[in-house]
């Protein structure tokens, strides 16, 4: 089974995002760059399903030169090799220019399933899963939490609001990873020194042939809107607090 | 691109569940009739269903004048392949300037796919939309709402997802003719298919969806502890939500975290219990209406975004919060 798992490097969760003064985007200084964690799940299955059924992990990351650090924390997990397309046009293209890239990568090599995140923890978009499902023609199943392969086909759970869709799908198909998939496995020492080994080709845009024409583009970062500040409740126990909580989420607020 | 300078209308792609709206779609109406009003432009509806033509005439109250309506068994349940194919057929043939989806479980899906389908460009998940200049202007929370983006879409049909539970629901009487077009589909070619639907019994509205959520962390000290956080739901309609701490002790599923790695949530009311206020957790609740915040550490980060604040032992205050908020429901 051919298995390409894409990365995106990502701000760890416990950053403080600090916007730039002149709004143009993040400041990234001190940042502690991570793995995408819905990447992560990805990788994880994409390696699970390879140790049942054989073959090869191929993992594809668009991205600055730092991003080869999180190709490499795949290939450290376990992946074969890695692909990594760096370009400054890239840096802040959009979902579609990225899933182009990651198309034009992918194309060319054998694939049976294409892991994503669900979604990236940076930009949140939650778009390149699909549009990239839809460049290369093939079908599409988001957010998933189980994946069970059995020949020509896979069968997927997908958490939706109230409900959980068990999903039958052709292969190649487009998986896109949610939290609860699995339990992403750490590099071993071993697995960290064969990494730095295993071939990561490089490509450019151009070298891919994928132009950049920006149909979404972020004008402004700001930093979120300022909360008024609140009240502590004061009281003698408990119960008083509570009554003076109840009083106020009542006639104050008014949401109960 | 000066030959799509002609794209017209303000679009949006309706939800239904077996035959009923879901209230995104009534969100999604009201906001492309404001949008419209300032293009002067019209507000046209996708409904795609089955056994779903009846309804399709209650979009007019929210401002909707135009309604096509796909009404074929190939559209339920939801796969992607089949919204997907026709909701790109009809864009492509009547070239609306924006085109509007909830960012729902099935919206989000289906935006993404319309993405590739059309070249475009989208903004997703957006907590508001205006016209700049003749042209969509969305606002959107990035890094699970530690920050904003302002983003323009410079492609037609200028995409955008809207955030449940954000934008208003407005009436505003319009006359919707209702069109009926053809399935441009063989069943057949459909390459995926929904083998089962397990729906949750709890009877509980999703995280995503609700209207209060009342939510414990590491503080809850264990699952058996939870009880007292569901005494307090079941009395406010609420749903039960939980940190990252709670879910990756075991002690409640996933589908219950909010937080970065969990559901960005943002009902009316938050009440936090237990939970200290974990960078990523506070990006996940941060657009709440209301924060309520009770936790015995007087400087937990909770605090410092909470409307409301109690610096008390949650195993007093909760119990008594239900018993007063009883009193003033009944």
């Amino acid at each position: 089974m051919n298995i390409v798992a894409c990365v995106k490097q990502v701000p760890d969760t416990e950053t403080l995002i600090k916007v730039k003064p002149d709004r143009s985007g993040i400041d990234e200084t001190g940042i502690k760059w991570v793995m995408n964690p819905y990447d992560e799940f990805g990788v994880e299955e994409a390696l699970r399903l390879k140790e049942k059924l054989s073959g090869e992990v191929i993992i594809v990351s668009v991205g600055p030169a730092r991003a080869l650090e999180t190709i490499r924390t795949a290939l450290a997990m376990g992946a074969e090799r890695g692909i990594h397309i760096v370009d400054p046009a890239l840096d802040s293209a959009d979902p579609f220019t990225i899933a182009s890239a990651l198309a034009a990568a992918i194309k060319n090599i054998p694939y049976d399933i294409i892991f994503c995140g669900q979604r990236a923890i940076d930009d949140d978009c939650g778009q390149v899963g699909a549009i990239l499902a839809e460049l290369l023609g093939i079908p599409q199943v988001t957010v998933i939490t189980k994946v069970d392969v059995d020949g020509n086909t896979i069968k997927v759970t997908r958490p939706i609001e109230g409900a959980q869709l068990i999903i039958e799908s052709s292969l190649p198909c487009v998986v896109t990873a949610q939290k609860g998939l699995n339990e992403p496995r750490y590099a071993s020492l071993p697995g960290i020194m064969k990494a730095k080994k295993k071939p990561v080709d490089v490509k450019d845009a151009a070298s891919l042939g994928v132009s950049i024409d920006v149909k979404a583009k972020i004008t402004k970062t700001l930093p979120p809107p300022a909360r008024p500040p609140g009240k502590i409740i004061c009281g003698e126990d408990p119960a008083e607090k509570a009554r003076e909580l109840a009083r106020l989420l009542r006639e104050e607020a008014k949401v109960i | 691109m000066e030959e799509r300078k002609m794209a017209k209308g303000v679009w949006i792609v309706t939800e239904q569940r077996y035959g009923t709206f879901r209230k995104i779609s009534f969100e999604l109406a009201s906001t492309a009739r404001k949008l419209a009003d300032q293009l002067g432009e019209e507000v046209v509806a996708i409904l795609l269903g089955s056994g779903i033509e009846g309804i399709a005439g209650e979009l007019g109250k929210y401002g909707v004048d135009k309604v096509y309506v796909a009404d074929n068994a190939v559209y339920e349940p939801y796969t992607t392949d089949a919204h997907a194919t026709t909701v790109a057929s009809l864009v492509k043939e009547h070239d609306p300037s924006i085109l509007l989806l909830g960012a729902s479980a099935q919206g989000k899906d289906l935006s993404a796919r319309l993405v590739g389908k059309l070249a475009t460009g989208m903004a997703t998940d957006c907590v508001d939309l205006k016209i700049v200049e003749g042209k969509l202007l969305a606002s959107r929370p990035m890094y699970a709402g530690k920050c904003f983006g302002e983003v323009m879409v410079s492609s037609y049909p200028q995409m955008a997802s809207l955030r449940p539970n954000v934008f208003p629901v407005v009436e505003n009487a319009k006359n919707a003719s209702i069109t009926k077009v053809d399935t441009p589909i063989d069943p057949g070619q459909l390459k995926t298919k929904v083998l089962d639907v397990q729906k949750d019994t709890s009877g509980k509205v999703d995280l995503t969806e609700a209207n209060i959520i009342v939510s414990g962390g590491r503080g809850m000290k264990g699952p058996e502890n939870y009880v007292i956080l569901e005494e307090l739901a079941d009395i406010l309609g609420a749903t039960v939500g939980a940190s990252r701490a709670a879910v990756d002790a075991g002690w409640r599923p996933q589908k219950d975290q909010v937080g970065q790695t969990g559901k960005v949530v943002s009902p009316n009311l938050y009440v936090a219990c237990g939970i200290s206020g974990a960078i990523q957790h506070l990006a996940g609740m941060g657009s709440s209406k209301y924060i309520v915040a009770i936790n015995k550490d007087p400087d937990a980060p909770i605090f410092a975004r909470a409307d409301y604040g109690i610096v008390d032992d949650l195993f007093k205050v909760v119990p008594e919060l239900t018993k007063e908020v009883k009193k003033l429901l009944e």
